[in-house]
């Protein structure tokens, strides 16, 4: 086996085989654990790096195994798999990072951590798929590696939302293998190839692959929480906050995106999606789910749950951007895969060391919490102007994108949609980012954790949102450098779109 | 009518008889003796095939029923060392009511 | 070398080595257990070498004592039987592995359980192997018959009134079975001189006789693999045998009339059977596949819930037969046979760790089962495990299976089995749920005491093979369609 077909499989294993030993792990063994998660992370992200200048440069990396006559397992690193991996392996360290710190002393960390790498390694797999069918068997994998995180608690609470959780997304799960194994049979083979691969079917088969389309963005939209199938998402927030991180900023949710991104950019082509005509049901479902999402945001006074309602309006922008043909929109939706995900896991961890710390679960419990935690509500500041979308923050580019992508297509409905959006997540962010700074404090918050070491909470805790947080000011201010996120997504939509 | 289909019918109607007397009857020895006519009669459906050739009959049928002879009654033997092992250990003498119920 | 190799019928030592086993166990008693784990360790090994044998060579016949058909007996190694074989070795050396450490030494009771089981169960494996191997009518039915009795002793083996009751359902549905196989092979004997399955392919036509004949075979051997609505004997007798015996029953023992019945239909009859009639089969399979799903959920007890899950997923098998035909038939065939293998394993894997759950636990009401962390809450998981190849979920064999069935509904334009099959992954999902969200919930119960390894890593790793198994499918799919009733191209396209 060439190392070029080695190094996508190396890239899965390396979190996959660092989990599977965890498990094996009695409870005690702290500092292995840690070891073999970091070991696992720096890993991944170092066999990413290596693989980026040869797919910057065209090549390709594909592994396959034989599963059948006729069908392989294809793991295919091409430059939409590297926008969404590099984001999942980075955010992986950082909430691996994290969740040490979040998790001290609790119960199960070696069943949490073994299913968390699980997770990373379902994730990569979904990135690294060079097929549509590859992209389902990871894609339920994924399923299978998250519900052990979700009801991690063990609390009723927690089993029902697990139950919910499966529910939806078993569902969504059929709902894809019957789509993808007709599609098989009437299209062939499935691979990945940018521009899409149905446009040379014959036109008696539109109808079937009108309704394939249906079945497909059923399915891919449980996860990624297109009204009205979002109903997990907001169940799911009784899991921990690393938990709830990752899956919202980087592995359930984004998947599903991403798995809409797959399908209308190399299974059907743009251009042969929009001739069928599938682009506006999509682009309606999503616009309506961002203004339904932003709110039902407005509502909630659990923090979390608002940021869950905050993250279905926010996901939404990329099936919109995917939805309004044009390349500009398509640069704006494809960033924001990136940039919503840096904000989003931004706002998780500080939630997370909200409640670890001073116990606060609710928005209206937050009054002055700027003077007790200021380094991790400066970051949570950034990160909900940046979901605002002021500039210069990443938020600002991905929205400067969407608008001038349906000024070019023609769907100026659309920038009215966009308006409104930010207009509502002003209206639910900057309320709490008032309260943080310029409330007075209550008397006594619900749990008081003695200062450690004279900083507001550990290290561990409070590192990942600040670099996360940073990073959300510099891939707005640098978004124009070189190998920005913004400028490998142009090279990408240059690829999808037919010249 | 010839006698390998006088034979053969006669088989095929004690088998039926058989059946339903097995599905009748409550009683375990009832079913056994049941299963065991049920038994004869597909015999008997082999021995009127082995005559169904003019001249000398088939041996294969033959050897078939010997062999199903041996197996019917090494099942036999076994049902009723379990019939007794039941009638010791509950004291009834039949199968309790079928409940699909947990 | 290669040529002693290449020509050497090492499938026949399947049969022998139990079968010699089993006596030796019945009259060495103290050391029963050693020819088991001898066997357990050398069959698997001879059943590889008969795979490579396969893939090398080809398919081949024995003939044994010299006496050819129709007077002999034929002993055919193909495709499928091999598939069977893989099943039954796979099977065989995880739960005589676990038996070792099931029928502990300290019990008077168990003691005795442990003296019957090995031979009976060595038995039983060589009577699967041969029925597997068998070439004619007559052989199978003796060999079915065997296996019968052995799985029928083993049933009662624990001695319990419910046991024993069960395992009298279980005999007396069996034998109504049989004897109706019975028939329908004197009628085809009458009818065409012979019961060699390779020539009767050529010579059966549909005429009444045939019919009756299918019909008689087909109804006994309905009763025997336990389809819905036939199914009634199964739940209570796999439910009350000891763990190691239900993993048998269900994981290798229904599968040895469904073999026969595929082999009936596909080589024997497929000029007399019906679209009809293999439509009837589907429906029934549906039924079955749904109503053991909804029966699995309501259970209160752990083993009555998998008992009622092998109920529904032998459903599954029955979508063979309508699933089969034109241009699909290959990959419905494939499909359902590796089905076979990813079942057997998985299910078997299952009632393993059930098992192991009761001895720790005590008992397996689903009620007071929860715990998280710990040896109960880790038992649990492994069950989940297994569950995922029996639901089908990526990247397990029953995945690969499914998508094989899924493919054949589409292209034969069936969309109700592929609705069927969708609900049954559902309600499959369902009930393996309720027992996996036990893991998670903290139990206030004193810690359970660690169960022996021998009877934590079997199922673990059977059902991590089964797993497995999905990603490794290339060459079992092959397999299974060399020298069977069935040719053509598995995944079709309609590519135009």
């Amino acid at each position: 086996m060439s190392w070029r077909e080695a190094l996508p499989v190396l890239i899965v294993l390396s979190s996959l085989v660092p989990g599977l030993i965890i498990f094996t792990l009695p409870e005690d063994r702290r500092r292995l654990r840690t070891f073999l998660n970091m070991t696992g992370a720096v890993l991944k992200l170092s066999l990413v790096a290596l693989l980026f200048p040869f797919v910057y440069m065209g090549q390709s990396f594909v592994f396959r195994l034989p599963l059948l006559p006729g069908m392989d397992l294809v793991l295919h690193a091409d430059a939409l798999s590297l926008l969404f991996i590099v984001l999942s392996a980075f955010l992986w360290l950082v909430t691996t990072i994290y969740a040490v710190g979040y998790l001290e002393g609790s119960p199960h960390r070696s069943r949490f951590f073994g299913f968390f790498s699980l997770c990373v390694s379902s994730t990569t797999g979904i990135a690294l798929a060079g097929d549509l069918i590859s992209f389902i068997i990871f894609y339920e994998m994924l399923t299978i590696s998250t519900y052990p995180l979700v009801v991690h608690r063990g609390t009723p609470e927690a089993l029902r939302a697990g139950r919910i959780y499966l529910a939806y997304t078993l569902s969504g799960g059929i709902l894809l293998l019957v789509a993808t194994a007709w599609l098989r049979v009437i299209a062939g083979d499935l691979a990945f190839v940018a521009t899409g691969i149905l446009s040379v079917l014959d036109p008696s088969l539109y109808p079937s692959l009108t309704i394939i389309f249906l079945m497909l963005i059923l399915g891919l939209g449980v996860k990624a929480a297109l009204v009205p199938l979002h109903g997990w998402l907001p169940v799911a927030m009784v899991a921990p906050a690393p938990v709830s991180a990752l899956l919202h900023a980087v592995a359930v949710v984004k998947a599903g995106a991403f798995g809409i991104m797959r399908v209308v950019y190399d299974v059907y082509g743009i251009e042969f999606a929009a001739e069928l005509d599938l682009l506006r049901p999509l682009a309606l479902i999503a616009a309506l789910t961002v203004i339904y999402a932003s709110i039902r945001a407005l509502f909630q006074d659990d923090l979390k749950r608002r940021l869950a309602f905050s993250t279905i309006s926010q996901v939404s922008y990329i099936a919109l951007g995917i939805a309004v043909a044009g390349p500009l929109a398509t640069v704006g939706g494809l960033v924001h895969l990136v940039h919503q995900g840096m904000m989003k896991i931004t706002l998780f961890f500080c939630a997370g060391n909200l409640a670890e710390t001073l116990g606060i679960h609710k928005v209206s419990e937050m009054n002055g919490v700027g003077r007790r935690l200021p380094w991790t509500m400066a970051a949570f500041t950034v990160g909900a102007l940046g979901m605002i979308g002021l500039p210069p923050l990443a938020g600002f580019i991905s929205k400067w994108y969407l608008v001038l992508g349906s000024l070019e297509a023609g769907q100026n409905w659309v920038i009215v949609v966009l308006m409104l959006s930010t207009l509502l997540n002003a209206a639910y962010f900057l309320p709490i980012v008032y309260r943080i700074w310029f409330a007075a404090p209550p008397s006594s918050w619900p749990r008081n954790q003695a200062r450690v070491g004279g900083r507001e909470v550990s290290l561990l805790l409070l590192l990942p949102p600040l670099a996360t947080g940073l990073l959300v000011i510099l891939l707005g201010l640098l978004a124009d450098a070189p190998f920005s996120p913004l400028q490998w997504v142009q090279i990408i939509t240059a690829r999808e779109h037919v010249p | 009518m010839s006698l390998p289909l006088i034979y053969g019918a006669a088989g095929v109607a004690l088998f039926f008889l058989g059946a339903y007397a097995l599905f009748a009857y409550a009683h375990l020895l009832r079913k056994i003796l049941a299963a065991n006519i049920m038994g004869s009669g597909v015999f008997m459906v082999f021995i009127a095939m082995a005559g169904r050739t003019p001249g000398a009959p088939d041996p294969v049928p033959h050897a078939m029923v010997l062999t199903g002879i041996v197996v019917t009654v090494a099942f036999t033997s076994v049902a009723l060392a379990l019939a007794v092992r039941i009638a010791r250990a509950s004291g009834r003498a039949h199968l309790p009511e079928r409940e699909e119920e947990p | 070398m290669t040529g002693a190799l290449l020509t050497h019928p090492w499938s026949l030592w399947t049969i022998v080595i139990p079968l010699a086993a089993a006596c030796l166990s019945f009259l060495f008693p103290r050391r029963a257990p050693l020819p088991g784990i001898i066997t357990a360790l050398t069959v698997p090994l001879f059943v590889a070498t008969a795979v490579y044998q396969l893939l090398q060579a080809g398919p081949h016949t024995q003939v044994l004592g010299g006496w050819h058909a129709p007077l002999g007996i034929t002993l055919r190694t193909d495709g499928p039987a091999l598939i069977l074989l893989l099943t039954s070795g796979l099977v065989g050396l995880t739960v005589s592995l676990y038996a070792l450490g099931y029928f502990t030494t300290t019990d008077q009771q168990e003691r005795r359980q442990q003296r019957f089981f090995w031979p009976l169960w060595l038995l039983l494996w060589g009577a699967c192997n041969a029925l597997f191997l068998s070439g004619d009518l007559f052989n199978l039915y003796v060999t079915l018959e065997l296996v019968t009795l052995s799985s029928i002793a083993l049933a009662a083996l624990n001695g319990s009134s419910a046991a024993l009751d069960g395992a009298m359902r279980y005999l007396l549905a069996s034998l109504l079975g049989s004897l109706s196989y019975l028939l329908g092979v004197a009628l085809i004997y009458g009818a065409y001189s012979t019961v060699d399955l390779a020539l009767l392919g050529h010579i059966v036509h549909a005429d009444d006789l045939s019919r009756a004949a299918l019909a008689l075979m087909t109804v006994g051997l309905l009763v025997k693999t336990a389809l819905f609505p036939l199914h009634f004997w199964l739940p209570p007798a796999h439910a009350s045998a000891p763990a190691p015996v239900s993993a048998l029953l269900s994981g290798l023992v229904v599968k040895a009339p469904l073999l026969i019945l595929f082999r009936l239909w596909f080589e024997v009859f497929p000029a007399t059977a019906t679209a009809g009639i293999t439509h009837l089969l589907g429906i029934l399979g549906c039924g079955a596949i749904i109503w053991g799903s909804l029966m699995a959920l309501r259970q209160q007890r752990l083993k009555l819930l998998v008992a009622y899950s092998t109920v529904a997923q032998i459903g599954y098998f029955f979508l063979l037969f309508p699933l089969a035909r034109g241009e699909a038939a290959a990959t419905a065939w494939a499909g359902v046979l590796f089905l076979v293998l990813a079942h057997g394993c998985g299910k078997a894997a299952m009632f393993l760790v059930t098992g192991t759950i009761t001895r720790v636990a005590g008992h397996d009401r689903l009620s007071d089962l929860a715990g998280a962390g710990g040896m109960l809450g880790a038992r649990l998981l492994v069950f989940a495990l297994a569950a995922v190849t029996l639901v089908g979920l990526p990247p397990s064999s029953g995945f690969i299976a499914k998508w094989l069935m899924i493919n054949a509904a589409i292209v034969t334009g069936q969309w109700w089995y592929l609705a069927v099959i969708a609900l049954g992954t559902l309600l499959a999902s369902g009930y393996v749920l309720r027992v996996l969200s036990l893991a998670f919930i903290e139990s206030q119960a004193p810690a359970l005491p660690a169960a022996p390894r021998i009877l934590r890593w079997p199922p673990l790793a059977l059902a991590i093979v089964a797993l497995l198994l999905g990603l490794a499918s290339f060459h079992p799919v092959v397999l299974s369609l060399v020298d069977a009733p069935i040719s053509g191209i598995i995944l079709l396209e309609m590519v135009r």
